[in-house]
Formats: C-alpha cells, structure tokens, sequence
C-alpha cells in the first residue's frame, strides 16, 4: 500500500506526470509475456535519471514498498509480473544510447535502449553486439542484462553475461555503485557485474551499462539439413563441433514443429522428415566458404537426407523462415502457449529430444520442440488452453518431468528465460539446498527488507522431485 | 456509473473470449504500433495494453473507465499490430466491437450527438448528399468565395489542423459531372476481364478524378468495367466509430448490388473501403443468410494495383519525366488486404521513375479515417515523423493508394511548406505515365 504521504514524495521526485496510479495504468503493467500471471501494482513510476531511481528506492526501503524493474514486459519467466503489488519502474525516459566507443569497442547504454536499436547503431560503425534474443525487436538492454538474455548467436558468441564489461546499478538502500569499466583485466575485488547480470531485479537496479562490441563479421553463409532420424540430427551436431568448427547459428526443429509449421506457411518443408537443422557460419568469406563446406560433408556424412545451401540472400531468408515461424506456428494451434526452455549438454540433445517426446506421450499433451541444438538450449513447447484446468495440469506435470531430466541429463532447467516466479518451485532441483542458501545469504546482505523484486528466484516451497536421479 | 455496467455487461456478452485469450503479451506488436511509440512508450497506448484492458473489463478486473475509453479511441485503427503477431490475434475485430459497445451506451453531448447523427445517418449512406455536400465545396472553390475567406484570413477561427485541411481539399468536380456517371465502360484493349467496380461514396464525389484515373486503367489493361448505380458507401467510417448497425445496412445494400453480377472481381482504389469490404463477411458472421453472401462478394474484392499487375500492366513500358518517388503504404490496404508489392512494382516499372522506399512506409500517417480530425495532436505528431521520413528520401513526388492518406500526405507537405513536392494516388502517376509515354511516341508515328 502506498500511503498518501509516499505518493506525494514519489511525485515529488518524478513529477505528476511520470507517477501513475490509475486503474488502467496499473492494469497494463500487471503482466509479461508469461500465461497466466497477472497481479496489480499499486502504482507505475517513470524515473528520469539515476539520482531519481536513488530516491524512489530510498523511499521504498522505508516504507518496505516492493520494486519491480520493467522492460518492454517480454519476459517468460513472470520475472516482472508484480506478484506482492508495490511499485513497478519504467525506463521509458532513460532509454538513451550514451557513448559509443571505437577506440575501446564498446557501447555505453541507459536501461531503456531497445535491443535492436542498439544492435543497428553499432552495425553502422561496422561493429557488433552478437545477443539476439528472439524479442530483440521490442525487448530491452535492462531487460536482457536482468535475465542474462541468450539467442540464436548464443553457440558462437555467447550470451547477454559476455558482453557486459560495467554497470551502474541503486542498491535497495538507495546507494549508487560502479562495477567492472571498459577493461579487458580487471581483478579489483569481488566480480559484481557478473553478479547483477541475470539477478532478475533482486538484487538491485541497473541503470546504465556498458557494453563490449567486436568487428562486424564479413560474410554470412546459411544452409538446412534434413534428417530422418533425430540421432543423425544429433550426431551431425556432435560432428560439426569434433571438427572443430563453431557455427553461428545451429538451430533444430523436430517432427511435430516441422509438421504445424508446414501446415502454417506451407513452404514445401518434408513434414516426413525427423528433424531439420538451420546452420549458419559468418567470418571472412574464404573461412564461411570453407567451413559451410566441410559442414555440408559432414551432415551427409551422418545420413542427411538433403543439405541445401542458399545461394542467394533470398534463398537463405526463406530458409531461416521454418524457424523463424515456429514459435507463429505453434502458437496459433490453442489460445495458450507455453514455452520452455530445458537446457542440456550439447551431447544429450537427442537423449533430451526423445525424452520430451516420450513424457508428451505420458501425459497426453502436445508438445513440439525446437530450439538452440549448438548450444543445447532446447523450447519444448505446448500449445494449450488455460480454460481447459484439467489439461493445463497434465502439462505442468510434463514440464516438471522434462526439467527433471534435464537435470538428470547434467542441464538445467532454464537455459535464458530466467527463474522468475515460474521456474521457482524447481530451482532447488538445480542448485540443492546448499546452493539456495549461498544465493539467500547474498539476497539478504543487499536486500536485507526485501523490497527489490520479492517472490521471484526463491519460492515459498520447492516441488517435490518427480525423478529422483543425477 | 449504470453506464459503465452496462459497457461492462455488453462487453462480457459480446467480447470475443478466444481471440481476447489467444494474445500471449509477448509484445512483438509494440514496436509497430504508432501511437505506443509517439506516446513515449506507454502500454496503456500499445495494442497488447489495450487487449489487455478489454480483457480486464471483460474479466471484472477493472471498469470501463474514462482512462480506458481513452486508450481505445486514441487508437488508429492502423492494424500495423497484426501481421507480425506471432498468435494472429484480429485486434481490429475487437477494436471495432468494443468501441461500438462504448459508442451504443455512451451519453454524447447533445452536439457530438446531432454531428454523429447527421454524418453516419443522413449523409454518407447517401450518394445524393454526398454529391450535394460535394458540389457545396464546388460553389466555395470557383465562386470566389474560397479566395474571399482565405483573404479576409476568416479560416482563423477554425484550429490550425482544419484550416490547414481547407486548403489541401482537392478541387472537387460540378454537380453535373457528378450526375453523370457512367455504369458500364468497355475495354480498349482485348478483353482480358470483365470487372465491377466500386466507386465508393467519398471517392466518387471529392475525388472523382481518382475514379476516373482507375476506369481509364482498367480499360487499358483489358477490363470490361459493370458500375452498379445502386451500391452506396461501404461503411467504413461507421464501423471504426462504433456505428455497427449501420455498417451492417450499409453491407448488405453493397453485396445485393454486385452480387448478380457476372464478373471475375469487384476492384477497388481506396485501401481503407477496400479492407472494410473484404471482411463483410466478418461483420455479417452472426447472420446465417448473409454471411454466406457475404463470403462470396468478398473473395472477389482486389485492389486495382492487383489487377493491373495480373494483366501485365506494369510490362508495357511506361514513362515519366526523371523524378524521385516514393510510396507511403495505405494501411488498411497493406495489413488487411495484405497488398503492398503491387503498387511498388508498379511505380519501379515507370522508367523515368527512380523510385526510393522511405524508413518505416508501413507506419500509419495519421489520417485514419477522420482520426485527424477527431485527435489531431497525435495524427499531427504521427504526420510529423512521417514527413520526416519522406523528406530522408528527397522524392518529389509522394505516392499513396487511399483518399485519407492522399489528404494527410498534402497535409504534411503544406506543413513542411514543401514547395516542389506532390501527392498523388498511384493510378493518378500511372495515368500520368501513360499520357506521357503516347505524346513521346506520338512524333514517331506521324513521321513513321
């Protein structure tokens, strides 16, 4: 509850127009991107500039009034979902590309920079910023570095975590601290940058970043292989990476995905076929050409029924297009779609597939999975209908087996979504009592009242294991 | 406060549950929409929020208050949101539902309330008013009048918008002109097809060059033309303004006027007509004997750009003088009727024509429909970053393929005071082209 009193020192700080507590102002901020989250915030604040957020924060910690840090709300995990009320920031006014750097290659951004923005300022001084979340569009840089967004360039280039060199960030008692600098070396004390990337909003606020870019790679080279079993899809990938060859993209699709995103674009893709894989490499152009043809041999080599490689721009663009449209596909099949992000070693892919598709058996639910096969960051996903209660709880019992197995394949049980209020319950699972605890210890030395995005990270009780295995 | 009940009682009656349920928030719309954009990024102004929000009344989160209502009607109606929504959610299916559950129960002031009445009941569904109203604007621009009133500086006493819309008004044809219009044209070429056409209501009176520009193209490329005298206004501005009742009339007057008629398409010029009448079938759905009737008018619905490249218009060598030129998509036309390569193609066949696509030609202009009159302090900052965009490309000459847009176009440009750059409709540039490229071959034949 924000108290008369609290309102009128809010508005003081950002002015009448930056404080909204009306019913539909609070309403489109009670969500993300996540089915089936909702909750109100008491009141949506719209900060200026650090000194702002400072004070809001200052205020916050008084009165115990919860913060949660938002986006563009594109989030999976119902990280910004205003679950305990309080106040929910937005970044609208900071959102402003500071600096770019040739000298030091680097990128010096406020929060509200949408991610793509960001990615063509850089690409026109012929330099670049390799995370691509899927949301890239509308997402932005605050959201990304608070979940340690990953992407499709993940295998090659890393995630959000690699290309985060400093930032500022408020504390929950209102102070302003600076970590890390534009530094290739720097062992000044404990790593806090990496600390605060992927924190969720828990542990404090960021409100500036600096970025590392790197040159611009030269060419680009896309092919698709087909396969008629998931095993050769598989080993393909295992072989490429033997070869010490590291491609940009290495996206997978299987039958089921294949199957709704023909019936959906209707491109002529084989719904016969096992599995698909997308591959990518980028670099000079002798090194692209080299390496797409030693992968073209490769994926024969395993039994690939077909390796295509586009000769033209327009060729690749419609061949990225069955991946690209998977997610549309998919979620044009039932009102709800939930999509997960189970993540295992490289090796266990097919392991994983397969285990995915046996548990949608199980259970009697749909799931297609398609996803990041280089990186083994898989999105088993479920075209469902919330209304439909007794379905939506066979599929919640998929999904607790299929992060079950994830972790007894040696993965996790969320690859880039984050953990949020959704993948809560399951953590432990992941980190074990011990390893809760050690996150716990850090949460209370930095946010002794808890006002920085309760609720999130750590549940209020951990799910019984459904597999009791490692 | 009954009001806002019984909003909150229609909305949960008439709503539509699946499509309200079937956005997933995952916010890919937000970077299209103008106005979440031009209100500095604020939700309740994206179409996610305001699905949100009806969804909110519709589940008794929240009441249909004055904040909500405001967030509906500051939309455009663009419809830029939908072809990139991964669930395919038609926002404006639920857009136009729920203003007209807000129009039907709301209490307008006794002047709003005489305005509606007079614009959607006693003049656009009529084709006579149309020509009266339009033969009005006649009188004012030859009479003298027009010079008078711009003299005396009298338009001051209108706002700026409205003043500046007076002057970008096209010069309107006679009453006679008006009066004979033709029902039935052949073509001049070999007969290719045989084509209906819709003339519309403002199309056919204020901007009967356009129509007349469309026919003589039709012709060209081997259309016979069947000009039913008995269609009316497609109701368009009715339905976007909460006015469904009468959109419906108005529907079913239209598909009996073509529906006997043996012809392989009903061609449109106008994006935003053109759209509202190929979802008829939408807007009859719960009316077992139309929609039927609808279904088949509507799959015959194109846009004469359409035509003109399935007949090969765009392979005959047209010319113009060497000029920059550069298309700002109709909305309605490219993200309901899903064209918007045609016209493109059309304009790069000119030789003569280097054509330059300008940043983010499928953002809306601000016209929508009478949007710019209604919330001009948005459409004018929407017009403003448009303008921006165009003057990026250098083309002097701008090409739309809608009536708004033409306006709102000539609009940016009188604001901009843009002295050597025009607006044109595409068919008005391609029957320039055609004009141009007989007199260059003219010479060539008389000594040939």
């Amino acid at each position: 509850m924000i108290t008369e009193q609290v309102k009128r020192q809010f508005i003081q700080i950002v002015g009448a127009e930056n404080y909204d507590d009306s019913k539909a102002g609070r309403l489109v901020y009670s969500y993300d991107a996540t089915p089936n989250f909702q909750s109100l915030p008491d009141a949506v604040i719209a900060p200026r500039n650090t000194k702002e957020v400072s004070e809001i924060v200052k205020i916050c910690n008084e009165h115990r009034i919860p913060i949660v840090p938002r986006g563009s709300g594109t989030n999976l995990c119902a990280g910004t979902c205003p679950t305990e009320g309080g106040i929910v920031i937005i970044f609208k006014h900071m959102n402003r590309i500071l600096e770019i750097d040739e000298e030091n290659l680097t990128v010096t951004v406020q929060p509200g920079v949408i991610t793509l923005d960001l990615i063509q300022a850089v690409e026109a001084k012929g330099l670049f910023y390799p995370p691509d979340p899927s949301s890239m569009k509308i997402s932005t840089i605050g959201g990304n570095i608070n979940e340690n967004s990953g992407g499709l360039r993940g295998l090659k280039y890393g995630v959000t975590r690699d290309y985060v060199m400093a930032l500022e960030v408020v504390l929950a008692n209102g102070d302003i601290i600076r970590t890390g600098g534009k530094l290739a070396k720097d062992v000044a004390g404990y790593d806090l940058t990496r600390l605060f990337v992927g924190s969720e909003g828990t542990l404090g606020i960021i409100t500036e970043a600096t970025l590392k870019l790197i040159p611009m790679p030269e060419t680009k080279k896309t092919m698709l292989a087909l396969y008629e079993d998931l095993e050769a899809a598989a080993r393909s990938v295992s072989a490429i990476i033997a070869n010490k060859i590291i491609p940009t993209t290495l996206e997978f699709l299987d039958q089921p995905t294949l199957q709704v995103v023909e019936s959906f674009v209707n491109i002529g893709l084989p719904t016969d076929v096992k599995a698909v894989l997308l591959i990518e490499q980028d670099g000079p152009k002798e090194v692209v050409e080299r390496d797409m043809k030693a992968m073209a041999r490769i994926c024969r080599e395993q039994h690939a029924i077909s390796v295509q490689v586009a000769k033209t721009e327009e060729e690749a663009n419609n061949l990225r297009t069955a991946r690209r449209s998977a997610l549309s596909a998919l979620a044009r099949l039932k009102p709800t779609t939930i999509l997960e992000d189970a993540t295992v070693p490289r090796s266990q892919i097919a392991n994983m597939v397969k285990a995915i598709n046996d548990i949608a058996k199980k259970y009697n639910v749909n799931i297609c999975t398609f996803g990041h096969a280089g990186d083994g960051n898989l999105h088993p996903t479920c075209p469902t209908d919330v209304r439909d209660k007794d379905e939506l709880h066979r599929v919640e019992q998929a999904f607790e087996d299929i992060f079950a197995k994830a972790i007894e394949l040696g993965g996790t049980i969320t690859g880039e979504h984050g953990v949020g209020v959704m993948k809560a319950p399951y953590l432990e699972w992941k980190l074990g009592k011990e390893g809760i605890a050690a996150m716990q210890a850090i949460k209370r030395a930095l946010d002794p009242n808890n006002i920085m995005n309760p609720g999130k990270v750590f549940a209020k009780s951990t799910r019984k294991r459904v597999v009791v295995t490692r | 406060m009954k009001n806002e009940q019984l909003i909150q009682q229609q909305f949960q009656a008439r709503m539509n549950e699946d499509e309200l349920l079937n956005c997933m928030r995952c916010g890919f719309c937000l970077p299209t929409c103008p106005t979440y954009i031009e209100s500095g990024f604020q939700e309740s102004h994206s179409p996610r929020g305001r699905i949100a929000l009806m969804k909110a009344v519709v589940d008794g989160l929240i009441e249909p208050d004055e904040d909500v209502e405001r967030s509906l009607q500051l939309c455009l109606g663009c419809r830029a949101c939908e072809p990139v929504c991964p669930s395919g959610v038609r926002y404006g299916h639920l857009l136009e539902e729920a203003r007209d559950i807000i129009a039907q129960h709301k209490t307008y002031s006794p002047i709003v309330r005489f305005i509606r009445h007079i614009v959607f009941k006693q003049l656009f569904p009529h084709p006579k008013r149309m020509r009266m109203l339009t033969a009005l604007i006649g009188f004012y621009q030859r009479s003298g009048l027009q010079a008078l009133v711009r003299k005396l500086g009298l338009l001051r006493v209108l706002p700026n918008h409205l003043a500046m819309m007076e002057k970008v008004l096209p010069n309107v044809p006679t009453w006679k002109q008006m009066n004979e219009r033709p029902t039935h044209i052949e073509a001049e070429t070999k007969r290719k097809k045989r084509v209906a056409f819709f003339s519309g209501c403002l199309m056919d009176t204020m901007f009967m060059d356009t129509n007349d520009a469309t026919m003589k193209l039709l012709q060209l490329a081997g259309c016979d033309i069947v000009i039913p005298p008995t269609q009316t206004c497609c109701g368009a501005l009715h339905g976007h303004s909460g006015e469904k009742a009468d959109a419906k009339t108005l529907a079913k007057q239209n598909i009996e006027a073509f529906e006997a008629l043996d012809v392989d398409y009903i061609v449109t010029n106008a994006g935003g007509c053109g759209a509202f009448l190929i979802e008829y079938d939408h807007l009859l759905k719960d009316d077992p004997i139309w929609a039927e009737r609808a279904k088949s008018f509507v799959a015959k619905i194109k846009d004469v750009s359409v035509i003109l490249v399935e007949l090969g218009f765009h392979l005959e060598g047209w010319r113009l003088p060497e000029q920059i030129v550069t298309y700002q998509d109709s909305c309605h036309l490219r993200n309901v009727m899903k064209t918007a390569n045609e016209p493109r193609l059309l304009l790069q066949s000119i030789s003569g024509v280097e054509f330059r696509e300008m940043k983010d030609a499928d953002r809306c202009c601000g016209s929508a429909g009478i949007y710019n009159i209604i919330e001009p302090d948005m459409s004018m900052q929407v017009l403003d970053y448009k303008m921006a965009q165009v003057k990026q490309t250098k083309a002097t000459t701008i090409v739309t393929a809608n009536p708004g847009c033409l306006l709102q176009m000539k609009l940016g440009i009188e604001r901009e005071g843009l002295t050597n750059v025009r607006a044109v409709h595409l068919v008005e540039l391609l029957l320039e082209a055609v004009e141009a490229t007989k007199e260059a071959n003219e010479p060539v034949k008389q000594t040939g």
